[in-house]
C-alpha cells in the first residue's frame, strides 16, 4: 500500500515541480541572452541603470510602506477595540473588510475614478487616494491578520492590567497591544508589500508612476529587460513570503492567501 | 431574528459598562468612515449609475439591457469559460499535488517545500507572470525553441500563447497553488482512522473514496474551486500584459471603456461593473456557505 502510495505521489509532485520551474528557469534563460551569442547580465545591468526603474521603484516602495503604516494605524485600534467593547460591530466589520474579495479591482478603480474624478469630489489626482486604495486592496490580508494575532492573546487582562497600572489609551495601544501581535502584522505588512509593490490596475487608471504600469511599458518596448524585471518580481515576491514564513510557522497559513491578478 | 431572540442575546451580553455602549461605537468610526468613503461609496456609485439614464438621471432599466450585445455576451462567455476551465483543471491538479504531499509518504521537507512555494506562486501574478510566460512560450519563448528542435513546433499546429488556451496555461500557474494553500487543512482532516475502519469492514479503495473521503472533501473542495473561479474572473493585469488587451474578457472591456469610451455609452460601463460585482458576490456567497459545511469536519 505504502509502495504504491509512493510512486503516484512522486509522478504528481514532478509535474508539479515542472510546471512550477519550468517557466520560471526559461524567464531566467532569457534574461541572459540580452546580448547576442553569449550569456550576459546584460539585460539585468540594463534594468538597474534606467533612472526610469529608481524612480519607479522607489516610488512604489514608498507607497507600499505609507500604505502599510496607514493600514496598521487604521486597523489596529479598530480591530482591539471590537474585540474589546463593540463585538456587535463584528460582523459589520468582517463583512467590510471581504468586500474587496467581491469588488475586482478593475471594476474598484472604476469605480473610484468615475467617485472622483468630477467637482467637488475632485481628489482623482491626490496621491492620498493611492494610499487609501491600497489600504483598501490590501485590507482583507492586513486585516484578518491583525484580528488572528489579538486572538492569540487575552485583549482584556492585558488592557485592565495597563489601566490599572495607569496607563492611557495611546500607551495600551502602541506600548501593550502592539508589541504584543508584532508577528501577525509583520505577515500583513510583507503580504501587503508582495501585493502592492508590483500592483498594476490601480497605478495606471489612477496615472501614478508607480512600478507595476513602468514594467507593463518596458513590456511593450523591450524584448529581454522584462524577463529580467519578472526575476526580480519573483525574487522580491519569494523574499516577502519568505519572511512572513520565517516569523510566523504553523500560525494562520490562510494569511498567505493573497492576489493581484 | 425574532425579538425574543434579540433580547435573549443582548441580555447575554450585557455587562456592567452596558450604558457606555453608544460611545464606544465613536472608536470603529473611523473605519467606518474610511471604508464609507472609499470603497462603499465608490462601488455604490457603480450600482446606482447602473440603474440611472448617463444624460438624464433618469430611473432605467436600459443599461442592463444594453449589455444584450454580441460584443458584450462575448466578453462574459470568454470569462465565464476561462475560470471554469481554470478553477477546474487548477482545482483538480492542486488538490492531487497536496493529497500527494499529505498523504503520499513523500519526505515531509517536500510538504513544508511545496507550501512555501504555493505561497509565492500565488501572489506571483499581474504583469511578471505573463512576462515569465512569454519567456518560456511565446514564438521566441525558450520552450517554444526547444520543441522547434524536435520538430514540434506548436505554433504549428494552431497553439497561440494570446489566445483562451494559452491565457488558460498561464493562469494555472497562481490556481493551483491557491488550491493547494486551502484545501491541504482539509485533507489533514481526513483522519487515518477513517480509512482503517473502512478497511477493517472491507472496503476496497473506491469505496473508501466514494462512501468516506469524497463526501467529506465534496463541499470543500467545491467551496475552493468557486473561489478559484472568482480568483479567474476578477484577474486583468496578466491577461492585458500578455495579449496587449487583445483579448475579449469582462475585465478588459472594462478597462477599455475606463480609457475611452469603446461601448460608445458611458451607462454601459457600469452595467458591465455591476454584472462582474453579482457575479462575484453569488461566487463568494456559494464559497461561504460550502466552507461554513466544511467547518464541521475540521476539528
Amino acid at each position: 500500500m505504502k509502495k504504491r502510495g509512493h510512486i503516484w505521489a512522486w509522478v504528481i509532485f514532478a509535474i508539479g515541480i515542472v510546471y512550477f520551474f519550468l517557466p520560471l528557469l526559461a524567464t531566467f534563460l532569457f534574461s541572459l541572452k540580452a546580448r547576442l551569442g553569449v550569456l550576459s547580465f546584460q539585460a539585468y545591468e540594463n534594468v538597474l541603470r534606467d533612472p526610469a526603474f529608481v524612480r519607479s521603484f522607489s516610488y512604489s516602495v514608498l507607497w507600499a510602506t505609507l500604505t502599510i503604516i496607514f493600514g496598521i494605524l487604521l486597523f489596529v485600534p479598530t480591530a482591539y477595540w471590537v474585540r474589546l467593547r463593540v463585538p456587535q460591530a463584528r460582523t459589520a466589520v468582517e463583512f467590510i473588510t471581504l468586500l474587496p474579495f467581491v469588488v475586482p479591482a478593475i471594476v474598484y478603480v472604476f469605480g473610484l475614478v468615475r467617485t472622483y474624478s468630477h467637482p467637488p469630489l475632485l481628489i482623482v489626482n491626490s496621491p492620498f487616494l493611492l494610499v487609501a486604495a491600497y489600504t483598501v486592496l490590501s485590507m482583507p490580508y492586513m486585516y484578518r491578520a491583525i484580528d488572528t494575532g489579538l486572538r492569540a492573546i487575552d485583549v482584556r487582562t492585558l488592557t485592565e492590567a495597563a489601566q490599572s497600572l495607569g496607563a492611557n489609551w495611546p500607551t495600551i495601544l502602541f506600548r501593550i497591544i502592539l508589541p504584543n501581535i508584532r508577528v501577525a502584522i509583520l505577515n500583513g505588512a510583507f503580504l501587503s508589500f508582495a501585493i502592492v509593490i508590483g500592483e498594476y490596475i490601480l497605478a495606471q487608471y489612477l496615472a501614478k508612476p508607480a512600478f507595476g504600469p513602468y514594467m507593463a511599458v518596458q513590456g511593450q518596448n523591450k524584448a529581454y529587460e522584462p524577463a529580467a524585471l519578472a526575476i526580480i518580481s519573483f525574487g522580491l515576491t519569494w523574499a516577502s513570503m519568505g519572511i512572513i514564513d520565517a516569523f510566523g510557522r504553523g500560525r494562520g497559513q490562510g494569511a498567505t492567501i493573497a492576489g493581484g491578478h | 431574528m425574532t425579538q425574543l431572540e434579540a433580547v435573549k442575546r443582548d441580555a447575554l451580553k450585557a455587562r456592567p459598562a452596558y450604558h457606555k455602549m453608544s460611545w464606544a461605537w465613536l472608536g470603529v468610526m473611523p473605519f467606518f468612515l474610511f471604508a464609507f468613503l472609499f470603497l462603499i461609496y465608490p462601488a455604490s456609485t457603480i450600482v446606482i449609475r447602473t440603474f440611472q439614464d448617463s444624460h438624464t438621471q433618469a430611473l432605467t432599466l436600459k443599461n442592463i439591457i444594453g449589455l444584450n450585445t454580441p460584443f458584450i455576451k462575448t466578453a462574459y462567455w470568454v470569462s465565464i469559460k476561462i475560470s471554469v476551465v481554470t478553477a477546474l483543471g487548477g482545482g483538480i491538479f492542486g488538490f492531487f499535488l497536496a493529497y500527494s504531499a499529505v498523504r503520499g509518504g513523500l519526505p515531509s521537507f517536500m510538504r513544508g517545500s511545496l507550501m512555501t512555494f504555493s505561497g509565492v506562486a500565488s501572489n506571483f501574478a499581474g504583469v511578471p507572470l505573463a512576462f515569465a510566460f512569454l519567456a518560456l512560450l511565446s514564438p521566441a519563448g525558450v520552450l517554444t525553441g526547444w520543441l522547434k528542435d524536435i520538430g514540434l513546433n506548436p505554433y504549428d499546429h494552431g497553439f497561440t500563447l494570446y489566445t483562451f488556451w494559452g491565457l488558460s496555461i498561464v493562469y494555472m500557474f497562481f490556481q493551483f497553488p491557491l488550491m493547494v494553500l486551502i484545501i491541504t487543512p482539509a485533507i489533514d482532516g481526513l483522519r487515518r482512522e477513517w480509512l482503517e475502519a473502512s478497511e477493517n469492514l472491507g472496503a476496497t479503495s473506491f469505496q473508501y473514496w466514494r462512501y468516506v473521503a469524497l463526501p467529506i472533501l465534496l463541499p470543500s473542495l467545491l467551496g475552493t474551486m468557486i473561489l478559484l473561479f472568482g480568483n479567474a474572473f476578477g484577474a486583468y493585469a496578466t491577461a492585458f500584459a500578455l495579449t496587449g488587451g487583445q483579448i475579449t474578457l469582462v475585465t478588459i472591456v472594462i478597462g477599455a471603456q475606463l480609457r475611452g469610451d469603446i461601448l460608445n455609452d458611458p451607462g454601459l460601463g457600469y452595467s458591465m461593473a455591476f454584472g462582474m460585482v453579482i457575479v462575484m458576490a453569488l461566487a463568494i456567497t456559494g464559497y461561504t456557505i460550502l466552507q461554513r459545511r466544511t467547518e464541521r469536519w475540521l476539528r
